[in-house]
């Protein structure tokens, strides 16, 4: 590499940097993202309810049966609602919400590529998204196992409870990399996220039902396989949590990350040819 | 101008619009614009709508050319890497990334251009300083008057040391002594060989510190050049010009008779008389003819209507304003 070249890569990777850093300080722990963070805690809160009340003899319930809820929760509840809305909320912001503050063009008038704006928000959008959704989950399957005394704490400790918490700790950040991706786009495409949201949330929710080809253009498509513990299917709700023709497993991790990339390529596209035009907002 | 102007510098020198338009939707921004513009201050005037922010936001690529092409130094705004390494851009968008201190304001948009910490610190700091905005700098921008919010966004243009800087409306919300600071910042930087772009409605105060002026109206460049320059162009409308001598009557009597003078007003003092005429220069040889022939004295003669005000006034129509 040539001494220009490593120096513009260094000049490159500051500017990433810096635009990670403020994106972060912007919208990290805001006040304004109090519904995101109850998106990513609710299910914790409940989870510890549960717990107390099975540990103060009001609830009886058994360990296998405690992994297929903590199943459901992440399966129906992460993966579908919570972390669908909450990359809404946190994705959407970064461009849309810089245009509604009219404070865009201060990026539009650095000596920076614009894809690299577009990299470091998104970087700064999935670090927040997989610190709050991660820190829920672990609670959840922490509280989840916690209360049922030594078995509890040997399932935890043990290879099958770890596989099980490295694997939800994995979907949930790949689905963060998959939906920031969406909702970085949509963000830069539409006024108004909700609609555009609202047919994204149909589409993954029939995704079981789409064509084999149609399948693979979906997040959830990719995240279902990867989860350890199937729902079971004798009810309504598997048809949301069990995919009747399922990727493997080792093509779902790079399967999500071509699209993630192919859809922030676009943005990389998009946001080229992007004008500042604040009167709209 | 232009084939001077072209002589005179290079590419790399210049701003360019070529054949520039832009529409919003059927709306006309500008409209088939052909500039060149040299190294000094250069003031955008022109009414409210006139397509002085749309030059500007053409000018630093925030929009794109509905047709024509955009230089600036020789380079286009698509290539963002070397263009804002030498164009600062302080527009007129009251705003700012939300919760930042003055100094991280500056801080963050040198952090931007891929300086390290302690470069960027520094020249934040240095910034801060030439407006006049150390004292308040570690407070949030949030809680700034709008004087001192314009004075740090001014700050955070010049911060890399720009070779071409350009200010929308950057007197606006300055007190007097803020004012004067900025003028002098503009002039000097002028005079160090940078452009400075400025659109503003204070006319008498846009005259002092130009060396062009482009003027504006409905999407069109009316005019482009020295206020005196563009001043002879305006030939429909008769020139001003301030006489001051100790008999004043009777150089208006006199000048009653000629037929190029079209009006000729006594001063209060009865020591000045303000003559207007469609022919300058047949005015001149009388004035000198009068000072020869019949020991005239004169104290003063100047050009009355050579300013921008003026100018503006004649070529767009309604009186400019003057705060």
């Amino acid at each position: 590499m040539s001494a220009v070249a490593a120096t513009l890569t260094a000049v490159r990777r500051n500017q990433l940097a810096s635009v990670v850093r403020q994106e972060l300080r912007k919208n990290f722990l805001r006040w304004r993202g109090w519904w995101v963070y109850l998106l990513a805690f609710a299910p914790a809160l409940i989870v510890g309810a549960h717990a107390i009340s099975h540990m103060m003899g009001m609830d009886n319930c058994e360990l296998d049966e405690d992994t297929t809820i903590l199943a459901g929760i992440v399966q129906l509840y992460y993966l579908r609602l919570g972390i669908f809305f909450g990359c809404m909320g946190i994705f959407t912001r970064l461009i849309r919400g810089d245009m509604i503050e009219r404070s865009l063009h201060y990026y539009l008038l650095a000596p920076i590529r614009r894809e690299i704006v577009v990299l470091g928000k998104y970087l700064a959008g999935v670090s927040a998204a997989s610190f709050f959704f991660g820190v829920g989950v672990f609670l959840s399957y922490f509280l989840m196992y916690i209360h049922h005394d030594g078995a509890g704490r040997s399932f935890m400790l043990s290879g099958t409870g770890i596989s099980h918490l490295l694997a939800y700790l994995s979907v949930t950040v790949l689905a963060c990399v998959g939906y920031g991706a969406l909702f970085m786009l949509t963000g830069l495409l539409f006024r108004n996220p909700i609609i555009p949201a609202v047919v994204v949330l149909l589409w993954e929710s029939i995704n079981a039902l789409l064509p084999s080809m149609l399948k693979k253009l979906s997040i959830i498509f990719y995240l279902l396989p990867l989860c350890p513990v199937e729902v079971p299917a004798d009810k309504l709700s598997a048809l949301f949590a069990i995919s009747a023709d399922p990727v493997r497993t080792w093509l779902a991790v790079p399967g999500l990350l071509i699209v993630s990339s192919a859809i922030l390529t676009y943005a990389c596209v998009r946001i080229r040819r992007i004008e500042i035009d604040y009167g709209g907002e | 101008m232009t084939p001077l102007i072209e002589s005179r510098y290079s590419e790399d020198q210049l701003i360019r619009f070529e054949n520039v338009s832009k529409f919003y939707g059927d709306v006309l921004g500008v409209n088939r614009v052909n500039l060149q513009i040299a190294p000094g201050v250069t003031s955008l005037v022109g009414p409210n709508g006139a397509g002085k922010t749309t030059l500007m936001n053409l000018m630093t690529g925030l929009i794109v050319p509905t047709r024509g092409r955009v230089r600036v130094l020789g380079i286009p705004a698509s290539d963002p890497e070397r263009f804002f390494r030498v164009v600062g851009y302080c527009t007129q968008f009251d705003s700012f990334p939300r919760g930042v201190t003055g100094r991280e304001f500056v801080y963050d948009s040198l952090r931007l251009h891929g300086l390290p910490h302690r470069q960027a610190l520094d020249g934040a700091d240095e910034a801060i300083e030439r407006v006049n905005m150390t004292d308040a700098a570690n407070r949030k921008v949030a809680g700034y008057s709008k004087g001192m919010r314009q004075r740090i966004r001014l700050a955070q243009a010049i911060s890399h040391h720009p070779k071409v800087m350009v200010l929308d409306e950057p007197l606006n919300g300055l007190d007097p002594m803020a004012r004067a600071e900025s003028m002098a910042l503009f002039q000097n930087l002028g005079a160090e060989g940078l452009h400075v772009i400025i659109s503003s409605h204070i006319l008498h105060e846009v005259d002092r510190i130009s060396d062009q002026v482009i003027f504006l109206t409905s999407g069109y460049v009316v005019a482009e050049g020295q206020v005196h320059g563009v001043r002879d162009e305006v030939t429909d409308e008769p020139v001003q010009i301030l006489v001051r001598c100790a008999n004043a009557n009777r150089v208006a009597s006199r000048l009653f008779c000629e037929d190029h003078v079209v009006e000729a007003r006594m001063h209060e003092d009865t020591r000045g008389v303000l003559i207007r005429t469609r022919d300058a220069n047949r005015f001149y040889e009388l004035l000198n003819r009068m000072v020869a022939e019949e020991g005239l004295e004169v104290e003063a003669v100047t050009p009355a209507d050579d300013d921008v005000n003026s100018v503006y006034r004649y070529l767009i129509g309604s009186e400019g304003v003057n705060q």
